[in-house]
C-alpha cells in the first residue's frame, strides 16, 4: 500500500494515474495574508475545473479511475472556464448518464405522457411528450416505438431515474428530437465518441471529403450515419469502426482506396 | 380610588388587533421580537459551532464537454442536410466568437451605402405628401424653374374661369 503522500498535479499530466492517487495542486494563497497583498484588482487563480475521474480532497485531487492525466492551462478566454482544468482520459464502453450530455436513445416504450428511452446506462431515461420544440397537449410529437431520439440530459445522478429532453433553455430545439428515417445506428466506445468529436478531428476531416452524409455521434457511444446509397453507408460505418485502432496512415491509405475506387 | 387601581388587561387582549392600532411602530416592533422569541425557545435546533465554509476554488464537473471543449454531435458534410449544415455554423461559432462577426457582415442583402442613398431619397418623397397645398405649390414652382420654358403657361395660377352664358 505505497500511497505516498501525494505528486504535485503538473508532474503527473500526460503519465498514468491510479484511483486513490492524491494530487497536489500548487499551494493556494492562505487566507487573509496573501488575499490582501493581492490587492483589489487581482483575481487569484480563476476557478480550477476538475473534470471527470477526479474529486476534491483536503489535500487537492484524488483519482477515481484510471487512466491518462490530462490538463487544459488557464487563459481559455471565451472558450470555458477561466482558470485550469484537469480530467483523467480513460476508456470506457459502458456509459453513465451525466447531466447535459447529448445522447441517441432509443424509445423502448410509451406510458401515458412520458417516453422510455434505453440510452445504454444502468436505467432507461424518461422524456416527457412536451419536452420537444412546439409540442402541446393537442399537438403531440409524432414518436412510435423504435424510434430514435437526439436529446440532452436534463437530470442525471446515482440516486434517480434519468430524465431527458429536446429542447434547450430558451425552448428551442437547436438540432435536437427525431432522428430521420433510414441511416444506420451502432456502438462504439466512449473514447472514441470524444476524439471525433474534438475540434479539428483528422478523421471527420477525411470522411467530409470522401461523400456526402450525416452523422449524428451521441456521448453514450451510440453513432447514427445516413448517406445517399446503403454501401457508401456501410463503408462509413466500416471506417468509424475500425479507425479506434488503426494508425493514421493505415487510415489514409483505407480511405485513398475508397476514393480511389 | 379609580385612579389608583388600574383594571390589569390580559396578554392575549393586549395582542388583539384593536388595541395594537394605537401603539407606535417601535412598540409593534417590540412586541413581534418577543413573540418570535417565545417560539423560538420551543422549537429545536442543532447546537453545532458553525462551520467554517472554505473558499473551494475547485469545480467538480463530471462531464467532458466542458474540458474538451467538444463539438456539437450532429454533423453534415457535402451538403447532405441543409438545416444540419447551418446548426453545424451556429453551435460551434457560440465557442468561438469571431465567425459570428463575419456571418453579420455577409448576411446583409442591402449594402450600408445603397440604403444611405435610399434614405435621402424617400425622406423627400414622403415629407412631400405631408405638405399643405399652397406648399406643394410652391414646390412644383421651384422644380421647374430649373425646367425648359416650355412649361410656363400651364403652370399659370388657374383662376376661376366664370362660365359664359
Amino acid at each position: 500500500m505505497a500511497a505516498g503522500s501525494g505528486a504535485p498535479a503538473e508532474s503527473c499530466v500526460g503519465q498514468v494515474v491510479l484511483p486513490g492517487d492524491v494530487l497536489l495542486l500548487p499551494a493556494h494563497p492562505e487566507d487573509d495574508g496573501e488575499r490582501l497583498r493581492l490587492g483589489a484588482g487581482a483575481a487569484p487563480r480563476g476557478r480550477l475545473l476538475c473534470g471527470p475521474g477526479l474529486r476534491r480532497c483536503p489535500t487537492g485531487l484524488l483519482v477515481t479511475k484510471c487512466g491518462l492525466l490530462r490538463h487544459r492551462p488557464a487563459g481559455g478566454g471565451a472558450a470555458g472556464a477561466a482558470g485550469g482544468a484537469y480530467w483523467v482520459d480513460s476508456q470506457q464502453k459502458r456509459y453513465v448518464p451525466v447531466k447535459g450530455d447529448h445522447v441517441i436513445g432509443i424509445v423502448t416504450a410509451k406510458a401515458g405522457d412520458v417516453f422510455k428511452l434505453d440510452v445504454g446506462g444502468s436505467e432507461q431515461a424518461s422524456l416527457s411528450y412536451l419536452a420537444f420544440e412546439g409540442a402541446t397537449k393537442r399537438n403531440r410529437p409524432n414518436v412510435q416505438v423504435g424510434d430514435l431520439i437526439y436529446g440532452q440530459f436534463l437530470v442525471a445522478n446515482k440516486d434517480m431515474e434519468p430524465e431527458m429532453v429536446c429542447i434547450d433553455s430558451s425552448g428551442r430545439s437547436s438540432g435536437m428530437g427525431l432522428i430521420g428515417q433510414d441511416g444506420f445506428l451502432f456502438k462504439v466506445s466512449l473514447g472514441l465518441i470524444r476524439k471525433l468529436l474534438a475540434p479539428k478531428c483528422e478523421i471527420i476531416q477525411e470522411l467530409s471529403q470522401l461523400y456526402p452524409f450525416e452523422l449524428v455521434l451521441g456521448m453514450n457511444g451510440r453513432i447514427w450515419v445516413k448517406a445517399k446509397t446503403v454501401q457508401q453507408t456501410l463503408i462509413i460505418v466500416n471506417i468509424l469502426e475500425a479507425c479506434e485502432y488503426m494508425t493514421a496512415e493505415q487510415r489514409k491509405q483505407a480511405l485513398a482506396k475508397l476514393s480511389g475506387n | 380610588m379609580a385612579g389608583e387601581v388600574k383594571t390589569k388587561l390580559s396578554k392575549n387582549l393586549l395582542r388583539m388587533k384593536f388595541m395594537q392600532r394605537g401603539l407606535d411602530s417601535q412598540t409593534k416592533k417590540l412586541l413581534e421580537e418577543e413573540e418570535k422569541k417565545i417560539i423560538s425557545e420551543e422549537h429545536w435546533y442543532l447546537d453545532l459551532p458553525d462551520l467554517k465554509e472554505k473558499e473551494s476554488f475547485i469545480i467538480e464537473e463530471r462531464s467532458f464537454m466542458p474540458c474538451e471543449d467538444l463539438l456539437y454531435g450532429r454533423m453534415s458534410f457535402k451538403g447532405f442536410n441543409p438545416e444540419v449544415e447551418k446548426l453545424m455554423i451556429q453551435m460551434n461559432s457560440k465557442c468561438k466568437e469571431e465567425e459570428i462577426e463575419v456571418d453579420d457582415k455577409m448576411e446583409a442583402d442591402v449594402s450600408d451605402e445603397e440604403m444611405a442613398r435610399r434614405y435621402e431619397t424617400l425622406v423627400g418623397t414622403i415629407g412631400k405628401k405631408f405638405l399643405r397645398k399652397r406648399d406643394q405649390r410652391v414646390l412644383q414652382d421651384e422644380d421647374e424653374d430649373g425646367d425648359s420654358n416650355a412649361r410656363p403657361s400651364k403652370k399659370a395660377k388657374k383662376k376661376f374661369l366664370k362660365p359664359q352664358d
